[in-house]
């Protein structure tokens, strides 16, 4: 029997084609046969039971920090990996903010050489707009996009100055390179810790409002009706934000969008208990721009749903408010989240999660792809109707800052088939 | 550990113990007056006053209050600490638990630091202020003074125009708190700049307005690093707009109480001489601050056998 030879069993099959009862054949990393009750062959084929599951495109993220180089206490590129495929993820972008910084081309060839040797996703490294992120000087765009960068952020901080974002979508656009911002005009949020609002004003920490977001949001939307070129705007937040994206599409703009499962399931109430582990930047809204986060998504002002996983270790979340790092995990709890709280269908859960970021990332030649035969095998497995809580003792990765101790999640990855081979089986990884 | 009492914020203790505790501090101000105001009530008790900010002033406080229920104290200060050489919070508090500490008396810059400590211990927290979030003791000391200055335990139509630097106010915020739980009505007095940014309480920028018909007028420390900055500019115009001038004084009904938190920027926040101004109860404050940390204390940690002279 060979490992490269999988039958996925008994599931139903969604993808932009709809929903089929369908069982899946793959071998050497490509789907060869779909039907209805295909014969098993277990001397020949590992048969993964898929009854009652959802079978559909592997999960992309477009938001996942790795923290490797540099920051190996809190994540590696293995342990990350694990937590994306048990994820359902077959692919994820690696934010560039790794120290030293993904902007030059020896960095980006180690973390996507990193990943390739762990082999359980596609790991696909974002680069910095600025050398260092410093906000200064461009990265070498044409260099890393030879070396597999479609993707480019400063994330962790916005890009400060208007005249340079604006040289950097004119140089990135004719290279047809994808910029992303973090949207935050860093002269307003000072020393923030939360969302300005009722809350923070009680709880008497310093506020991070809304519309140091949206004046960015604004300023890139508006680069890019002046240069044409992609701006793709990452973990918005306020309703206001889900506004102007929604308009810029109206008028035809080349503007893409994301939200994280935080965003769209906890609001600011939570720091009330002042545990850090829900202090994350852009910070927890208020329930009005939860609600519409959630309306941006289901009506495509908002393209994908993305993580922005962000893994710090225990001591580093038990500092003070202030000095605690921002972020929290995501890869492993995303598709419970986003089910749990998002009223719809499997079709546009696989949009949101798959199809969607795959386009945005420039994987969509393997990923988020239909289920066909010929289609490179990256696929993901789901028991839809499982109602769980998330153990953070029990976490693939290496840290635990997870914000849904409790919380009661829906849906869950059973399988997890990337390029053809079963990297997850009934939950656990298959190293 | 969420089942232990602890003092942390005023709306955590509630307006049934906020009274209770106001009771039990007049008994506190009591033993304090005797000859020897030294009882047994938390002997065999150890009280920690982890101060990771500098402030002498509530320090001492405390100290002398847990002194005065005979409690054995011991005290860790910012500088002294090897919280300096990279210690964690956590660490710190778990290697004084592990010396037997029943009460952790915490002061620290950032807002919440008592609550992530309670986590890690078995002993109860006294919050002695946390960024600009709570200063509890402080609010009970200063709502005691107010009920014993006027002799009536009813807070009710009582008008209270507060001060100052708001936004950065965790004495502002615990105030507010327990005269609103109490009944009184507070008003925020300051620039918009020096608000919260999200006010539930009502303000005005305009002092000079309700001076003359105000039953309290708590002044605020402002901190003149805040000055000459984007919150206020600089020079005199903070003075002339929100200080307690002479001018302004004459107009103080004879009957109101003027409070400050202490310390005190004269010639900023306060151009006259308090101690030349009757309405002025800003020593009593300070003498009740110990009764009400010596109430905190008892009731978290003592039984009433213990208030007879030791």
């Amino acid at each position: 029997m060979t490992l490269d030879r999988l039958l996925l069993t008994g599931g139903t099959v969604v993808d932009g084609g709809g929903e089929r009862r369908l069982d899946v054949r793959i071998a050497d990393g490509v789907i060869v046969e779909i039907g209805v009750a295909l014969d098993a062959d277990p001397a020949l084929e590992r048969v993964l039971d898929a009854q009652g599951c959802i079978v559909g495109p592997g999960f992309v993220d477009l938001h996942t920090h790795l923290r490797e180089p540099g920051m190996t206490e809190a994540e590696t590129i293995a342990t990350g990996s694990a937590a994306a495929a048990l994820g359902g993820y077959t692919a994820v972008v690696a934010m560039p903010n790794t120290d030293p910084t993904q902007d030059c081309v020896e960095v980006v060839e180690f973390v996507r050489n990193r990943g390739r040797e762990v082999g359980l996703c596609d790991v696909r490294p974002s680069g910095s707009i600025t050398i260092g992120r410093a906000g200064v000087q461009l990265t070498p765009f044409s260099e890393l996009a030879a070396v597999g960068v479609h993707l480019f952020t400063d994330d962790g901080s916005g890009v400060q100055d208007a005249g340079l974002m604006r040289r950097a979508l004119e140089y990135a656009g004719e290279l047809g390179l994808l910029l992303a911002q973090h949207c935050e005009v860093a002269a307003m949020t000072h020393g923030a810790v939360m969302h300005e609002g009722d809350c923070c004003s009680h709880l008497g920490l310093p506020g991070w409002p809304a519309l140091a977001e949206e004046l960015m949001v604004h300023r890139d939307i508006e680069l890019c009706r002046l240069t044409g070129s992609p701006v793709h705007l990452l973990h918005l937040s306020t309703a206001r934000s889900v506004e102007l994206v929604r308009a810029a599409k109206a008028d035809g703009l080349p503007v893409t969008a994301e939200a994280t499962p935080h965003h769209i399931s906890l609001t600011d109430e939570a720091l009330r208990a002042f545990d850090a582990r829900f202090k994350v930047n852009p910070p927890l809204r208020t329930m009005a721009d939860v609600e519409a986060v959630r309306r941006g998504l289901l009506d495509g002002a908002i393209d994908a749903v993305a993580t922005d996983h962000a893994p710090h270790p225990a001591h580093a979340k038990e500092r003070p408010l202030d000095e605690a790092p921002p972020g929290m995990l995501g890869l492993e709890t995303a598709l419970g989240v986003t089910r749990k709280v998002l009223d719809t269908n499997w079709q546009k859960l696989f949009e949101l999660l798959s199809t969607g970021p795959a386009r945005i990332a420039g994987l969509a030649e393997a990923h988020g792809r239909p289920v066909e035969v010929g289609e490179p095998a990256n696929l993901v497995v789901i028991d839809p109707d499982v109602d769980w809580e998330v153990d953070p003792g029990g976490l693939a990765s290496l840290s635990n800052n997870t914000p849904y101790i409790g919380m009661g999640l829906r849906s869950r990855v059973r399988h997890t088939i990337f390029h053809g081979r079963a990297v997850v089986i009934d939950r656990e990884v298959n190293r | 550990m969420s089942e232990r009492r602890h003092f942390r914020s005023i709306a955590e203790v509630g307006v049934d113990s906020v009274r209770r505790l106001l009771d039990l501090t007049d008994h506190m101000a009591e033993v304090s007056r005797r000859p020897n105001p030294k009882v047994p009530a938390l002997r065999g008790r150890t009280v920690c006053n982890l101060f990771f900010e500098d402030s002498t002033r509530t320090r001492m406080s405390f100290d002398t209050a847990a002194k005065r229920l005979s409690a054995d104290t011991m005290t860790l200060a910012v500088g002294s600490s090897s919280v300096n050489k990279g210690e964690s919070l956590r660490d710190t508090v778990e290697t004084l638990s592990a010396m037997g500490v029943d009460a952790f008396v915490v002061r620290h810059r950032t807002a919440g630091v008592p609550w992530q400590i309670s986590g890690w211990t078995d002993a109860v927290v006294v919050n002695a202020g946390d960024g600009w979030h709570a200063h509890p003791t402080q609010a009970l000391l200063d709502a005691y003074t107010i009920m014993n200055r006027r002799g009536t335990k009813n807070f009710e139509g009582l008008s209270v125009a507060i001060v100052g630097d708001i936004r950065h106010s965790r004495v502002a915020r615990s105030v507010t708190e327990i005269l609103t739980m109490l009944g009184a009505t507070v008003t925020h007095v300051a620039p918009r700049t020096l608000l919260p940014p999200m006010n539930p309480t009502p303000s005005t920028h305009a002092l000079d307005d309700l001076i003359g018909s105000v039953d309290v007028l708590y002044m605020l420390r402002i901190q003149t690093e805040r000055m000459g900055t984007g919150l206020v500019p600089g020079g005199s115009e903070y003075t002339d707009r929100f200080a307690l001038t002479p001018s302004r004084a004459r107009r103080l009904r004879p009957d109101s109480l003027v409070m400050h938190p202490g310390p005190m920027n004269r010639g900023v926040e306060i151009t006259v001489d308090p101690s030349e101004l009757p309405q002025s109860v800003i020593t009593a404050q300070v003498t009740n601050g110990i009764a009400a940390r010596m109430a905190v204390l008892f009731d978290l940690l003592g039984s009433t056998a213990g208030l007879e002279e030791g």
